[in-house]
């Protein structure tokens, strides 16, 4: 496993350096239920890893546990060469994990830019009573914090809907606002839960190029779950497929893709 | 206002002017862009600067005189900049079009030669990377924005803030060549080349002089009176003639300021937001604005409605007097000035007019009731003809002699003549050095006295003095009987109805006259929401049989008001059909400026032509099209074929 510490370029030239996280060994139980059984992987610094895996394989939990918004009964959870210790989801919030939602969880009754503003929350300091007389330091923050909003709304292009509250917007649209406040709190791990669902093929074409264009120009890095085996292959470094819970494939897309046990869980196998 | 400077020893050249602003008018705004939220500005003096920060840069990289420096993208100040400083090196700029797809702009790459490409993003670069195989002269390409360029192969790809540092770090070493270059610049040297957007053909490149630019901006500011202080909305391709007179001529002429939108989406808003005084859209976008103030207005109050009717009406009846200065009776003119509290004021900022002194339209005729519309509201909008040859202005309405139905009368220093055919010639200063490597065409549009050759037909109304153009020269032809046909004569009349978007007409040689009909998915779009019609994609409404009636009923509409012109009532359209496709500049079936591409049209869809004629019910076709990133695909579908009420005329008009 000493490969796992060191850096190494890819085909298109993006560097990837080495682990940053690592689960292992997790299971998460609810009640009887085995949502994750006994799963490892590790995501390193800079590639675009996803989580692949038919309905109900324990994808979103795996991503929960990551945010931790699941505290899992068993295993550890790796973060930056020290093991995390169990923590609400603000904490990890804090320690530059940020994450999108597969239901849409925007403000729907604020702005674009409010909802961007929101993502900056935690490079905010100033307390209450600064914030209520604004004067000064309060203002320079909030100054500073919107040039950096201003510059991912520039980036994802979602110039034109700035003033517009989130609940007139179409469905892709909003996809695209809360792809923006996450990458507000300008994060080092990125977690997308189903970016695509439900989008058109144009919208998902947009999406893989914001997605990667994330990953290139912010460096950022980038864990993501997907229905869509085509975005899969294309957009992603590594893959995890997962199926009732366990993980039956890890490697690169052209591993997975000629996985016997992969191909048997999305196509089925023929019971004699 | 711009203090009146004298014309012979004056600035010779645009980068000449350039310097003249930089002293005369240091500290006043000369550029703003919309970024990151907010208005950045440039004063003369920094612009100046910049210019030749990027001049050197461009010398740097070695870039020769007489060379040619190509510029895409969507308006920005630096890509303005970026051709002022080709022509401060002595090269020549040519600005194209940034949604032309990678096979056209191989095309003009490669026919105007250019070493050097300056293009906005990595959208721009990919495309020229595509196509730069088969350009032999290309070297090196400048971008402006490095997003998702990170990784590219940087040995001939330079990004633009670069350029710029290497040119002030090597000032000392070339500022002295660089003042040369300029001084050496004249009336005669060229100060840029547009390619047309060529209705028939292979695009051709139109050379103009320094001469062409500086006096016709002269004399076009003149006209109008445009100040030092006026602001305008720079949106319009920069590839488009009108757009380089208006951000670069007349701006440097007169100093005034250019301001660049966020985005193509954001247009509307930053109008409202910078306000422009002196503004210039194509009908279509008038059209639009009027299309959606309406739509909103269906979903306004019952007493705001009320009110926005009641005033709209008081506005028609004397909103053009009160524009053009005609008596109006004192009562009327106080409810006028009520209205413009209630109801014009708050309108006319909305749609970001509020401070428009001289607004213009052209390129197409423009509904009468839509340029009214907007007079009527106290704006100044008045229409111009011109073409790229002619670096714009050959004619242009006064104030105070507007109407819907004439493009005004001659700007300075244009003389017109109309030809036995009807085709109207031009001859002025701002006609334009030649086409570009092309001497046949050159020879074929421009004679030896200078008069050119506009290929659209037209009179001078009598009394008036007032130029109307009829149709495209070529495009007007006979019918079987003899009798005129003039297709855009009887498309615009249909286009003015909101619900139909693009028409092509039908009929040289024959008996009858047929028409394809585009609707326009908003306007119909909108009609079958408030209905409950529901359907899933253009063809789906198109085809539906209420629509047919409707478009069926402003067909015959038309006709009727055909019939009334003696000389033209053979138009009239017999049968139709509604397209299941848009027309698109994708297809080939338009122009980047949306004009309708007969030939190709004729040839494309010859199949329902010939179901037009042979008095089928329907037709079943299949069509080509290609998708915004180059992929093609196609449609099929199944046509109605309608007829439609013609008004009938007693053929009394022989043949000539």
């Amino acid at each position: 496993m000493n490969a796992t510490a060191e850096s190494y370029t890819t085909e298109d030239g993006r560097t990837i350096g080495p682990v940053v996280m690592e689960m292992k060994n997790i299971t998460l139980r609810f009640g009887g239920v085995e949502a994750i059984k006994d799963i490892s992987f590790d995501i390193r610094e800079g590639e675009i890893r996803a989580i692949i895996g038919p309905n109900g394989a324990g994808k979103s939990s795996m991503l929960n546990v990551i945010s931790g918004f699941y505290v899992p009964q068993e295993g550890e959870v790796w973060y930056k060469g020290s093991r995390r210790p169990s923590m609400r989801p603000y904490q990890v919030a804090e320690q530059g994990i940020a994450r999108t939602f597969q239901n849409i969880a925007l403000f729907e009754g604020m702005s674009v830019l409010d909802n961007v503003m929101t993502g900056r929350l935690t490079h905010m300091n100033t307390g209450l009573f600064a914030q209520s007389f604004w004067k000064g330091k309060a203002e320079q923050e909030e100054i500073a914090n919107r040039e950096v909003a201003e510059k991912i709304i520039d980036f994802l292009e979602i110039q034109a809907i700035r003033k517009t509250p989130v609940s007139r917007l179409s469905y892709g649209l909003k996809k695209r606002v809360e792809l923006a406040r996450a990458l507000a709190a300008e994060p080092s791990i990125l977690l997308l839960d189903e970016p695509m669902a439900g989008m058109n093929v144009e919208e998902k074409e947009d999406m893989s190029r914001f997605i990667l264009d994330v990953n290139d120009e912010f460096g950022t890095t980038i864990a993501l779950i997907e229905h869509d085996m085509g975005v899969v292959m294309d957009l992603s470094d590594r893959v995890v497929v997962m199926d009732y819970g366990k993980k039956i494939g890890d490697g690169t897309p052209d591993d997975v893709r000629n996985n016997q046990d992969v191909i048997d869980a999305y196509l089925g196998v023929a019971h004699d | 206002m711009a203090k009146p400077l004298t014309r012979a020893d004056g600035p010779q050249s645009v980068p000449a002017l350039l310097q003249r602003n930089a002293t005369q008018f240091a500290n006043a705004p000369a550029y703003r862009e919309k970024e990151y939220g907010i208005w950045q500005s440039w004063t003369w003096a920094e612009t100046h600067d910049e210019v030749q920060a990027l001049a050197l840069g461009l010398m740097n990289l070695g870039v020769n005189e007489g060379d040619f420096v190509a510029v895409i993208g969507r308006n920005r100040p630096y890509l303005y900049w970026a051709m002022i400083a080709a022509e401060m090196v002595g090269a020549v700029p040519v600005p194209l079009y940034q949604d032309a797809n990678a096979e056209e702009m191989a095309y003009v790459l490669g026919h105007c030669g250019a070493r050097f490409v300056i293009v906005g993003d990595q959208e721009q670069v990919d495309k020229v990377i595509e196509v730069q195989e088969g350009l032999h002269q290309f070297e090196h390409l400048i971008y402006l924005d490095p997003r998702g360029l990170r990784k590219y192969d940087h040995t001939t790809l330079h990004q633009y803030s670069h350029v710029q540092d290497q040119g002030r770090a090597a000032y000392d070493e070339y500022i002295k060549e660089l003042e040369r270059r300029i001084a050496k610049l004249d009336y005669d040297s060229t100060g840029v080349m547009l390619y047309t957007s060529g209705t028939t053909g292979k695009p051709k490149g139109v050379v103009l002089s320094n001469r062409n630019i500086i006096e016709t901006a002269k004399s076009s500011s003149d006209f109008d009176g445009l100040r030092q202080t006026d602001d305008i909305l720079a949106y319009l391709p920069m590839a488009w003639v009108g757009d380089f007179i208006f951000s670069v001529g007349q701006a440097m002429w007169t100093g005034f300021c250019t301001n660049c939108p966020e985005s193509a989406e954001t247009m509307h808003v930053d109008l409202r937001e910078i306000g422009p005084t002196y503004y210039f859209a194509p009908p279509r976008v008038f059209e639009t604005q009027l299309t959606n103030v309406m739509i909103r207005m269906e979903d306004a109050s019952p007493f705001k409605k009320r009110l926005f009717d009641y005033f709209m009406a008081h506005a028609r009846k004397v909103g053009p007097s009160i524009l053009d200065g005609k008596p109006v009776g004192g009562w009327d003119r106080l409810k006028y000035q009520l209205g413009e509290l209630c109801i014009y004021g708050p309108l006319k900022n909305t749609l970001g007019f509020s401070r428009v002194r001289v607004g213009y339209t052209a390129g197409e005729a423009i509904g009468p009731e839509i340029f009214d519309f907007y007079r009527s509201l106290g704006i100044n909008l008045k229409q111009l003809y011109g073409q790229t040859e002619a670096t714009v202005f050959i004619t242009a309405q006064p104030d105070g002699e507007v109407r819907s139905d004439t493009v005004g009368v001659t700007c300075p220093g244009v003389e017109l003549k109309i030809a036995d055919n009807g085709e109207v010639f031009y001859r002025s200063p701002g006609v334009f050095v030649e086409y570009y490597k092309n001497a046949e065409s050159t020879a074929d549009t421009k004679d030896a006295e200078g008069w050119v050759a506009t290929g659209d037909a037209g009179f001078i109304e009598e009394g008036s003095g007032h130029l109307r153009i009829i149709d495209r020269a070529k495009d007007v032809g006979q019918m079987a009987d003899g009798s005129l046909f003039a297709p855009k004569y009887v498309e615009n009349k249909l286009k003015f109805f909101p619900n139909i978007l693009e028409v092509v007409v039908f009929g040289n040689g024959r008996d009858e006259c047929t028409a394809f009909i585009n609707i326009d998915l908003t306007a119909v779009g909108n009609w079958a929401e408030r209905n409950n019609i529901g359907y899933a994609s253009y063809q789906e409404l198109a085809r539906h049989p209420q629509v047919m009636d409707t478009i069926q009923s402003h067909v015959e509409e038309v006709n009727k008001s055909v019939a009334e012109d003696p000389m033209l009532s053979g138009c009239q359209v017999h049968r139709f059909v509604v397209l299941h496709k848009e027309l698109d500049a994708d297809d080939g079936e338009l122009t980047r400026t949306r004009k309708v591409r007969r030939r190709i049209i004729e040839d494309k869809f010859h199949d329902i032509i010939t179901a037009l004629y042979d008095g089928s019910k329907s037709i079943s076709t299949e069509t080509e099209v290609t998708y915004e990133d180059g992929r093609k695909g196609s449609i099929k579908a199944t046509l109605e074929v309608r007829d439609a009420k013609v008004v009938p005329v007693a053929r009394k008009m022989a043949a000539e």
